[in-house]
């Protein structure tokens, strides 16, 4: 099981916070599960295709990652804190 | 988040106002031989156009500390500063209400000057913090800054 966290913008544009997915090794990386996002319709599509960063247990990784089972997956526009 | 006075640095994410000056008395005690503390304190702006905007932090819980006590580690292996307090507010914020303070002390000031300044522009970049403007007509969510993106360059990769 993998646990997907949506932060800011796109929480709002997906109307989703969190999500929890089934573990596949089809889902292998970032990227694959990018794709498998973008197949839910147009709102996904446009809601990843401004800048988004990600973050698997709490650390930013790129889209090369590889997707591990019980990971926490999080998408966030660039931080604006402070 | 640490508070015992050996602890080489303290981090609170919260909804409470902090006081500046409770927190530079905690720098002076945390540790014996410094001779310089610099601190910042970060404002919401009122904003230009007369347009009142309150703001609403959000933020990623777990991820912040732990980005937070990241970028506070890095500035200890940069320079030799003593006790760093970082606070950062979240939730709903009216303007000129505080959200940020990071103190530092040292024994010198440059060092306590530079981790500072370094900690804040690392903050602005890394720390999973996320601004929205709310106003009376709309609310929209705070766009980054690519001047903050360039604060950060100018720190180099050690």
């Amino acid at each position: 099981m993998i646990r997907i966290l949506y932060f800011a913008r796109l929480k709002d544009e997906l109307e989703l916070s969190e999500e929890t997915l089934d573990y596949s090794p089809s889902l292998a990386t970032i990227s694959d599960l990018k794709s498998l996002l973008a197949t839910r319709g147009e709102r996904w599509q446009k809601a990843f295709k401004r800048t988004t960063l990600t973050a698997a247990n709490q650390e930013v990784v790129n889209d090369s990652y590889c997707i591990e089972d019980n990971d926490e997956i999080a998408f966030f526009p660039p931080v604006t804190g402070g | 988040m640490s508070t015992s006075k050996e602890a080489p640095f303290y981090i609170s994410v919260q909804t409470l106002d902090f006081q500046q000056s409770e927190e530079y008395e905690q720098l002076r005690l945390a540790a014996p031989k410094i001779g310089a503390i610099a601190t910042f304190t970060g404002l919401v702006r009122e904003l230009n156009h007369n347009e009142h905007a309150d703001l609403f932090l959000e933020h990623y819980p777990g991820m912040t500390e732990r980005s937070l006590k990241k970028i506070i580690q890095e500035a200890q292996t940069r320079w030799p500063i003593s006790h760093v307090r970082l606070i950062h507010r979240i939730g709903h914020l009216t303007p000129g209400e505080q959200i940020v303070f990071v103190g530092v002390s040292s024994a010198h000031r440059k060092a306590a000057f530079s981790a500072c300044e370094f900690i804040m522009d690392f903050l602005k970049t890394e720390a999973p913090f996320w601004k929205k403007e709310i106003t009376e007509e709309k609310e929209y969510w705070v766009e980054a800054k690519e001047s903050d993106a360039l604060a950060k360059k100018r720190w180099g990769n050690k």
